[in-house]
Formats: C-alpha cells, structure tokens, sequence
C-alpha cells in the first residue's frame, strides 16, 4: 500500500493513499466539523455529497477551500483546518444553513440530539447575519413517519439510505436552487408511495426533517381509561437501545428497569414479545420443515427457498418491489402480531375481558410496526390486535413524562404468562438471530435429538449477506442472511433467476437487524452503537436458562390449551396471514 | 418561477392509448435505457405536450427506475412542463440584453392584459406566459416568441396588437 | 455575424460561407483533410503535440489547455472512452456555440473525430441545447452525410480508427454548462455537479476516461492542424493563442458575433468594431463572461483581453458574452439581475450556493429598495467571497464576481443607495419619484384620472401634486401628460 505525507495544522501525518483530509484529520486527534457526511463502516452506508461545505479547510496552493470528506490526501499537502479564513468561511456557511430553517428548536422532537443544532453550538453561533425568505414545504403525517421539510438541510443522508442502501426509491432530490428538497415523487404523502417505512431515512437524519409519529399521548389516554384493561409488549431490541436516551453506555442491558418503569408508567401486564417470538419459531420453523420434507419426497411446486416475514418493512419491500414473488415468504405472522393475536383471544378470554376493552401496546424499536399494526386485515370488526405501536424513543419520553429516574430503577421480571421467553426469542433483535432461533427448534424437530450447541456462531456477524450450511443430522441445509433491503433485493433477485442454493433466508429491512431500527436511539453514524447492542442481544440469550423456543413451557402450555399443534388449524386462523401484490398499476 | 406541484390542476387525465404506445416504442427504441432519461422525456414532452404524473409513472416502469427518480428530474430541468402549456405560448426573453432593453415591462404588460401569472394558462387554454433565458436573438432585443414566430423590438405598446393576432 | 475590421476568422471561418446541410461544401473549404492527414500520417501523439504546441485553451470558460487535456484522457487505460462535445450554452446573451453548430457543423465532428483518436475514444456525443432545434437538425444531417461518406463510423479513410457522433439533448439547466454536471446529465440523472477529482479524464461518462471540450474549441482544432502549430501561436498573446467570439451585446451600435484575436482591447471591441455607445450615451461598464464574470469599466477599456488579464481585472473570460451598459444601467441592480440568474440555477447541491447566492440576491433588492445599510456592504462583501470560496462547482466559485467586480468598480453607486437613498442612474423604481412641475401642469386632471392607485391629488385647472407614498411608479401619468409637467428625481 502506496502511502503518503502530509502536515494537518502543523502535524505530520502519514496516511495510506486514498484517505480522505477528513480521516487523516481525524487520525491525529483533529476533529473537523461535518454535517452533511455519514459513513457506516460495514454497512454499506457512505453518504458524502460534499455539500454542506461545513468540513472545508484551507489546503496550501489551492484557489478555493477545500471539502475534507472528498479530499483526498496528496504528497506533501500542508492544509490548515483551522485558519481564519476557514473559521469564517466554516461558520457563514453555517449561518446560512440556519437563516433557511426554522428556529423551533425547543418545541422541536429532534431537540437535545440534532446534529445541526450541536454544531451550532459548537461552532459557537451566536447570530445569524444573514436574514431572508425560508423555504416551505408540504407537509407529510403517515401513520408512521412525519415529514417535516421545511427543516432539511439537503445533506441527502434520507436519499443515500432509501435508494443505495435499501433500494426502495421512494425519495429523491426535486426542484433546484434554493426550492431544492428531499421528496417522494410528486410530493406525495408516503403511504401513497412505495415506502416501506424501514425508517433509516429517519435513523439517519440529521435534524428534525424526519421523525416517527408520536403516539405517547395515546397510550396515555388509554391507560387512566378505567374501562380498558392495557397491557404492553416490548420487542427484543429495546431492552438494548433503551438505556442510551438515559446517558448509559451502547449495549447496556435494560430488561428489568424497562419492566420496573412500564409498571410504574400504569401499564396493567407487562409482557415480552419475546415470548411471541417463540411462538413465531414454532411456526414458522413448522412450516419450514414443511417445505423441505414435501421437498424431499419430489414435489417440484414447493416454495423453497423460505424467507422469514417477521419483519414488516422487508413484507412492504416484496409486496411493492416483488409481488410476484410473494408466496415464497412464509405465512408466519410476525411476533408483534402474534402477540395481539393471542393477546385478544386466549388471554382476553383468561381475564374475562372482551378484545374491545384489552388495548394492546407496543414498544418497537421500529416504524414499520406502526404501519404493520394499523394494517387491515390484521385486526377484528375494527378493532386492531395491537392497537399502538410506540418506539424505544417514545418510551424513553414516557418514562421521563412520568418522573422517573431510570437508571436507579430496581430490576423486575415480566409477568405470566406472555412475558416467559428463551433465548431464542431475544435474538430475534439482531441479523441472523431469526435463523439462529428458527435453526435451534428445527434441527431438534426434524432430527428428534438433541442439539450439541446452542450457539450458532456461523450465523453472527455484521455483513451484509452471509450464508452458511449446517448440517441437519445428514441432511445440509443452506442458510442465506441479509440485512439491509438491498441485500435482499440482491437475493431475490438470485431466487428470480432460478440461481439460490438456499432453503432458508432470513431477510431484516434495517442494517444490523431491529438493533439498528428506525424507532431506537440516534446512533449519530457510529456503527459501534449498533455493534455493542448486538453484543448485548447475545448477552441475554447466553444468560437464558431456556435457550431453545420450543422448551419454553409457557409456549408449550399454549398449544396444549389453547392452539393445538403448530400449524393447525387454529395456527392458521390466529397466527399466519398472507400478502398482497401492492405494485403500483399504471391506470389508463 | 418555480413550478409546485400544489399549483397544478391534477383532475383527472386520462391519457390516450395511442400516445401510450408511441411513448412505450421511444422506451424500446432507447432499449428501455435509464440513462437515456432526458431523451424519453423530451419525446414524451413532445407526444403529450406535458408531463402528467402518469406520463411519469410510465417512463419510469419503462425504463425500470424509480418515479420519485424521474419527477426529480422533471423538476431539476426548466425545459420539462407540468403544466399544459397554451395553445399558444408566450416566451418573452429576459436575457441579458432583452432585459436591459425593457424586457420586464413587456412581460408584465402580458401578464397585464391577459391575468396569468408566469407560467400560467389563460382558463379558456389559448395562451401561456413564460420566460426564456436568451433565443440568441439579442440585436431584435427584447424578443417575445409566440409559438414558433418570433417578434423583435417589442414595446409594451405592442403587446395588444401581438395578442389579438392570434385571437 | 456582424463584419468589421480588426477581425480574424478561425472558428467561425466557414459560417455564412458554406450551405451547412451540404458537406461537400465544407470539404471544397479543405474539411476533414485534417482528420485526413491525422489518420494517416501522424500518430496521436503526434496530434496532441500539435495542439499542445499551439497553446490552444478551452474556450468555453475555464481555459485548461487543450492539448494538455487530451494528453491526461490518452495517459488512462481503459476498454471504453469518450469524447463529448458541450454544446449547453446557456450564458444570456451569448450565442457563439449555436452560431457554429448552425453554420459549420463538419468542423465540430471532424474535430471530435481528431480528438478520439488521439485519446482513443471510438464514441463521441454532443451535448446539445434542446433549445436549438435548428442547430440539432444541422448536426442530424451532417452525422449522416459524414456517415454515408465515411467520414464517420467504422475504418475512417481505411485506417482501422472507428468513430461516430450521437446527440444528447440538455434540457433547461445552465448548471449543466459544468463538465461533471453535463455527465450526470447525459446519463439521465439531475444535472448535479461532484467534486473534482476525480476528474473527467479519469472518470466520466459512465465512469469511463472522458474529454469534455466545447464547440469553439472544436472549431478551432481542423484549422491548427492544418496551418500548423506556429501559425496558430503567432496570433494572440503570450499565454493566450489564437482568437476569441464574442457576443457582443447591449447599448452598442453594432451587436452581433464578432471574432477578434486575444490581445484585442476591449476598446477597440466596442468602440471600432461595436461603433461605440448607442444614441452618443456615455460608456460605464462592459460586463464580460457571462452572469459569472465581472463589470470592468472606463479605467479597464485599454486591457488587452486574455484569460489571465481577464482574471486579474476581476472578471473572466467565460463562454464570450460581453454586455455593454452605458450610463443609463444602475450596477447594482445589473448585479441583482445576474444574481437573479444564477439563483435561478443553482442546482440546490451545496449550501453557499443554494442558499449564499439567494441570500446576495436579497441583500442586492434591500439595497435597490433603498433599505440597505452601511453594514450590509460588508455582509455583502464577506458573503460573496465565502460562497466563491466554498461553492462546489465553478457556477457558484464565480457567482458573486458580478458583485465583487461592482463593489470594486463602482462602490459609489452601492453608496449612493444605502447612504443617501439615491439610485444615480435613476434605474431603481423604489429610489424615484415622480413629480408634478407645478409650473408646468394645467390641472388637466388627465395623470389623475389614469393613475392606478389613485396617489395624484389635486383641483380642476389647479396644479397637482404627487403622493410618494402611494405612488407605485409606474410611470403611466408621465406617459399621458401632454405638457410634459412630471418629471424624476
């Protein structure tokens, strides 16, 4: 590897060639400002259009400033971040930035944890000389996603992540100039456009542009409801994302202060949808080995590979991109429905109460659970299986609405019987968890032996697409993972031409799975966030005594009262759904 | 000058079949090519005269790229319309050398005498207003181009005989 | 094209001279016996140190030596590259490129031909104004006639170099001017510059080596090859070589093309060859390239023009407009206007030019509104050098030049604004008004009645008076007084 010297602010520096000023800068402990630049090591994320002009430094020899995020170092180069020159040049720029947004700031929710207002502080901006018209946009409330663009800054960080990561291509930049502006096309609200509601536009965002839609109020409004009994689930992500809106370190696991705090915020049961997500392993691995053993004995018309569908923004990809496409999924209703679905059946029917009277919350560390859950055909007479779908963030504001000081909250375990989970369930939270579960229930289904380990190691990691073989007493099964909807189109498009070697595919919409959901914690572009919640995801599971979902006796104790076997009859009625071709039809 | 979508009288258009397949053919012609965009767009401008939304939405299944790609586009180039343009367009030129020569007082006598706005359509459809950046026609400055015919040295007294020749 | 002496005819030898639609017309006035001899008798290499030698600079702005170019384009290895023409001229005033492509569309493919085989592109395209149905025509018939001849396409002159020509059409954005702009354009995207590097010749069209050059530049190249490197550099000045067009434009006489050798003055351009100032005005400013150059003035007249004195005068040379305003034009609505321009396209990519440029232009109206405040000039001045020295492309790096250049030349007149409230050449409707000469008027009533907003007061066969307030200058009862009585201050 060719490398190159050169002095930043007096340092010498020696860098590799092709690295940016930027990262040489920051190398040697020079930390240059950036706004619109976003990097997600190993997830394929870059988004670097040069052109908020924040990062610009004074390179020696040069007519203009340069943009350190597209700079590359040169042989010899002497640049100077923090010239005059540059200060000013750095701060108009800055200023003008802000004479186009609107000074919302305290009522703002992006309030405490936007990037543009922490660099207005740290730039120290104390007026704005430069005064004049504001751009206005249109509107945009979806059920779970809240465009508010009069506040973009065009740092094209939302555009980077629909269409190079997650090649959904709803949004694009339209109009030019000072008109210019992230949109869907035609202005169009976006649940009448393709969007699957992953939310990484909103993950990524750096002001308050793009939100989730805030429905705290809600569930507010049902709790001192005396005539509703609420009871709430929490996804397996949250418990690792949760403690970081409370100044605790990515990775801390917050299971039992998350249970303390729901209590105390008035919830009646306090479930996991963990549990839910064991029940979705029985299922699905069901149907699973299903398919490969009508597989086995020749039938040619069998769906294989089969692709996971418990995550709600991979299900809005493949109905609006792949609808043809749309038998290979499995039935299997994701855990949050599935929850709802037992919710207002069997345990209604234990309390006495009737569906109407049972409000079903969640805590997601998702957007796409708000659209999943105000899907049709996903509720009854009107009345939905899971009524609100909130986000780790939103719980992190109903905890400090209702006072409580977080972290000294003591620990406290869920209640019976929706809270008992194994270890299987927690890692439904991060890539390749979904298979790991599913793996652990079907080798010991099919092969009726016991499983030497429990840890599938193979199946971790943080790439995008991984695959994997594991050997099912003789008979190898070929597992694919992707994470990130462009992943995924990669394998589908794979499966299209008739090139998958794969029986099974796990699909999560959001790089790294739930833990990097467009409902968690801002990661502000460091990936170590995401990273260190996975640790703790795997953390939890090690720490089970019940690692395998089917040993989970409160699943078995399920079917044998309620469901019957996996796959039956009254599986198929409460627990597996099936999917619609959304692609939009030119009308003529 | 901007065109906003809010602006736009989206009641329905139906689009006709036979224009349907002429602009699918140009699409098979360019071998359904993304990168050949602009050029389907221009032909689609030229068979409809405009680009609707649904003209938008077909250029995009054709060449297998998103709509919000190709409204992007539409909205990045003054030259692609939204908006039907009249039956006789009216471009008053404000480059430089038509502006210095009073190009603003002729266009806002335009506007005058037949209430549109820039980038409007009189309501009965027969004229639209619009400004051209230079015609590369600046010794007639100020130059005023109704469809094809182009008229130099236009006084803001001239405007009513120009208008009532096409009336 | 308009006649005159002190001319000399490079670029535009052939317009006017030859039926464009007709090639055999072009190749009587030796046409593609450049291309001939290149293919035949010299290597690449051989042509680019011809062109190099001669001290050609693209013509359409940045004057990068040609030669030098072609050479970076040659040096990269790959399977495919590409030759582009930018015909996206799109400055306001200025027609030069449309003028060659109509009159003498050969010397622009025969030129591309040249150009891929010395970088060893089998592919050219011109990007073209769609704007300019006539020049796309002319360039239609004669791809086809150079085809039919073999001029173009497979083993040119029985050598083994293919090469042909497509279109690309532009459509509305001046952005587009800009090489990286004009890539992303050709390839369907929005006309959204990128950081250079990676330059053009390293990657472009399609990721693959491209050289972009503009029509005049073309135009220029047959010619060289044939009368040779030394002919070519004995005209011009030490570092600018051969001769320039112009459209020249504004209060002057003549208007029209002209093509003058570099070192001519900018005297003798309006004076000798424009005829000097319409209706015996007096000269104040001649704004050259473009809406991002920059106002030179009286004191600017005897520089003799090359891209270096253009740059060092604060202005620059540009694509060739050359706007003549006379003592009637107030310099800074004129920046205004050209600030108006550019806010109009921007591409909306980066923020000083998104948002620095809008911020000038609004800074400009207060002043022309007289609302403007001494501070304001220095937030002016401040902001305009911040946006040329952070913009990410050359149209925001040049955008404020209008404004710097009239701050530099005429910072009296921004005075007169904001200190007195007075717009000296009485262009800015907000800083006049009209008066009654109470002497003069009969009480006719006659400006009263045609006044729109109801501001003149007065009595039958009284004087009348007036309101500034209300009076929204339009001017209508000046245009009806039959006793001339009103007058501006």
């Amino acid at each position: 590897m060719d490398l190159v010297k050169l002095t930043i602010d007096n340092t010498p520096v020696v860098v590799e060639q092709g690295t940016t000023v930027l990262e040489a800068a920051r190398s040697v402990g020079v930390d240059i400002p950036t706004l619109c630049y976003m990097k997600l090591d190993d997830l394929e994320f870059e988004n670097k259009p040069g052109g908020c002009r924040v990062c610009v430094v004074e390179v020696e020899g040069r007519r203009n400033l340069a943009p350190s995020c597209k700079t590359a170092c040169d042989e010899g180069m002497v640049v100077n971040t923090h010239s005059v020159r540059a200060i000013n040049a750095r701060r108009t720029v800055m200023e003008l930035i802000l004479s186009d947004h609107p000074f919302e700031c305290l009522v703002c929710a992006k309030s405490g944890k936007c990037d543009l207002q922490s660099l207005a502080q740290d730039l120290g901006i104390r007026e704005i000389h430069y005064q004049g018209e504001k751009s206005h946009y249109k509107g945009d409330e979806s059920p779970a996603i809240i465009r508010e663009m009069d506040k973009c800054i065009m740092c094209r960080r939302c555009e980077t992540a629909c269409n190079d990561v997650q090649t959904v291509g709803t949004l694009s930049a339209i109009y030019r100039g000072f008109e210019s502006v992230v949109a869907p096309a035609f202005e169009m609200d976006l649940d009448h456009t393709n969007c699957t509601f992953c939310g990484q536009c909103v993950a990524v965002c750096p002001t308050g542009a793009l939100i989730e839609r805030d429905y705290t109020w809600q569930v507010m409004d049902a709790i001192v409801n005396p005539k509703k009994r609420v009871i709430v689930q929490t996804a397996p992500a949250v418990r690792a994302a949760l403690g970081e809106e409370f100044g605790l370190e990515p990775g801390t696991l917050v299971t039992g202060k998350m249970v303390t705090a729901l209590r105390k915020i008035g919830f009646d049961h306090v479930f996991d949808t963990d549990f839910a997500a064991d029940l979705t392993i029985m299922e699905e691995g069901t149907e699973l080995l299903g398919r490969l053993n009508k597989f086995l004995e020749g039938d040619k018309d069998v769906k294989l590979p089969m692709l996971t569908s418990c995550c709600p923004a991979w299900v809005n990809f493949f109905e609006h991109h792949f609808p043809e496409m749309k038998d290979i999924p499995s039935t299997a209703k994701s855990p949050q429905q599935m929850f709802g679905a037992i919710a207002k059946t069997y345990f209604a029917n234990q309390l006495k109460v009737k569906r109407e009277d049972l409000v079903v919350v969640s805590v997601m560390p998702c957007l796409a659970k708000k659209y999943e859950a105000s899907r049709e055909e996903f509720s009854a007479n009107g009345d939905a299986d899971v009524n609100i779908s909130i986000t780790t963030r939103e719980l992190a504001q109903m905890i400090k609405n209702a006072n409580l000081k977080f972290t000294d909250l003591p620990n406290d375990d869920f209640d019976r019987p929706m809270g008992e989970s194994s270890g299987a369930g927690v890692i439904f939270g991060t890539t390749g968890g979904v298979i790991e579960a599913a793996v652990r229930t079907a080798y010991e289904l099919h092969t009726d032996k016991e499983l030497a380990r429990v840890d599938f190691k193979e199946l971790r990691g943080f790439e995008g697409i991984r695959s994997a073989t594991i050997d099912f007493d003789g008979l190898p099964i070929n597992i694919g993972i992707a994470h990130g909807l462009g992943n995924a189109r990669t394998l589908l498009n794979d499966i299209k031409e008739g090139k998958s070697e794969f029986h099974a595919i796990e699909i999560m919409a959001c790089p790294g799975g739930c833990i990097g959901g467009g409902g968690q914690p801002y990661h502000h572009g460091d990936v170590t966030v995401l990273k260190r919640r996975q640790k703790a995801i795997y953390q939890e599971d090690a720490g089970k005594s019940i690692r395998k979902s089917h040993e989970n006796p409160y699943i078995q104790k399920l079917y044998t009262e309620f469901l019957g076997e996996p796959c039956g009859e009254k599986s198929h009625e409460l627990l597996h759904t099936h999917y619609f071709d959304k692609k939009k039809k030119i009308e003529i | 000058m901007t065109k906003h979508l809010k602006d736009y009288n989206m009641a329905d258009i139906k689009l006709p079949e036979n224009k349907i397949q002429e602009l699918k053919d140009v699409c098979a012609s360019f071998n359904h090519d993304s990168g050949d965009l602009i050029h389907v767009l221009h032909a689609a401008q030229n068979i409809f005269g405009y680009l609707p939304a649904e003209v938008q939405e077909l250029v995009a299944n054709e060449l297998n790229v998103s709509v919000a790609h190709v409204y992007g586009v539409v909205t990045f180039y003054s030259f692609f319309s939204m908006i039907p343009k009249g039956k006789h367009p009216i471009s008053v030129c404000m480059g430089t050398a038509c502006y210095v020569r009073g190009a603003e007082k002729v266009l806002d006598e335009f506007k005058r005498l037949l209430s549109v706005k820039v980038g409007e359509t009189t309501p009965d459809g027969s004229f639209s207003v619009s400004c051209l950046r230079c015609v590369g026609a600046c010794g007639l400055a100020p130059v005023v181009t109704v469809g094809e015919k182009v008229y130099g040295r236009v006084s803001p007294e001239d405007v009513k005989g120009i208008i009532a020749e096409y009336k | 094209m308009v006649k005159y002496k002190k001319q000399i005819r490079i670029a535009l030898r052939n317009c006017g001279f030859i039926n464009p639609e007709n090639v055999d017309e072009y190749i009587v006035r030796e046409g593609y016996a450049a291309l001939g001899n290149a293919l035949t008798n010299m290597t690449p290499e051989e042509v680019i140190d011809v062109i190099k030698n001669s001290g050609l600079r693209g013509r359409g702005g940045g004057g990068f030596p040609t030669g030098l170019k072609w050479e970076l384009t040659r040096k990269v290895d790959a399977d495919q590259k590409y030759v582009v023409c930018n015909a996206d001229e799109g400055d306001p005033g200025a027609f030069m490129d449309r003028s060659i492509l109509e009159g003498d569309p050969h010397t622009v493919l025969e030129a591309m031909a040249i150009n891929g085989y010395c970088t060893g592109a089998s592919k050219g395209l011109i990007y073209i104004r769609a704007e300019y149905p006539l020049a796309i025509k002319r360039l239609k018939i004669a791809i086809d006639q150079a085809r039919e001849y073999g001029l173009l396409g497979e083993d040119i002159f029985g050598t083994n170099f293919s090469f042909d020509v497509e279109l690309r059409y532009g459509a509305g954005a001046f952005v587009c001017g800009e090489e990286t702009a004009l890539i992303h354009s050709m390839e369907g995207l929005r006309g959204e510059p990128t950081v250079k590097p990676p330059f053009p010749s390293e990657s472009g069209y399609k990721g693959m080596p491209t050289n972009v050059n503009n029509v005049e530049t073309y135009a220029n190249i047959p010619v060289i090859l044939l009368k040779g490197a030394d002919w070519f550099s004995s005209i011009g000045t030490e570092k600018s070589k051969g001769t320039k067009v112009f459209a020249l434009a504004g209060k002057v006489n003549n208007v029209g093309l002209i093509e003058v050798p570099m070192g001519t003055t900018l005297r003798e351009v309006i004076f000798d060859i424009g005829g000097g100032i319409k209706d015996g005005k007096k000269f104040k400013a001649v704004q050259t390239g473009g809406p991002s150059g920059g106002c030179l003035t009286e004191n600017h007249l005897d520089i003799s023009i090359d891209y270096d004195n253009l740059i060092a005068s604060g202005s620059m040379m540009g694509s060739g407009g050359m706007i003549v305003m006379d003592e009637d034009d107030c310099m800074v609505s004129m920046a205004k206007f050209y600030l108006d321009f550019t806010v109009e396209e921007s591409c909306g990519k980066c923020s000083p030019c998104r948002i620095g440029n809008k911020r000038l232009y609004e800074m400009l109206d207060t002043i022309t509104q007289g609302k403007g405040t001494l501070e304001d000039l220095s937030k002016l001045r401040n902001l305009a050098n911040v946006v040329k020295d952070t913009s990410l492309c050359g149209l925001g790096q040049t955008s404020p030049n209008p404004v710097l250049s009239t701050m530099d030349n005429f910072l009296d007149e921004y005075m007169a604004h904001v200190k007195d409230g007075k717009c000296p050449s009485g262009q800015c409707k907000a800083l006049m008004s009209y008066i009654i000469n109470a002497d003069a008027c009969v009480g006719c009533t006659l400006c009263a009645r045609v006044c729109p907003v109801d501001a003149i007061s007065g009595e039958k066969k009284m004087a009348h008076l007036i309101d500034d307030d209300a009076c929204i200058k339009c001017g209508a009862c000046m245009d009806k007084c039959k006793f001339g009585a009103i007058f501006i201050q």
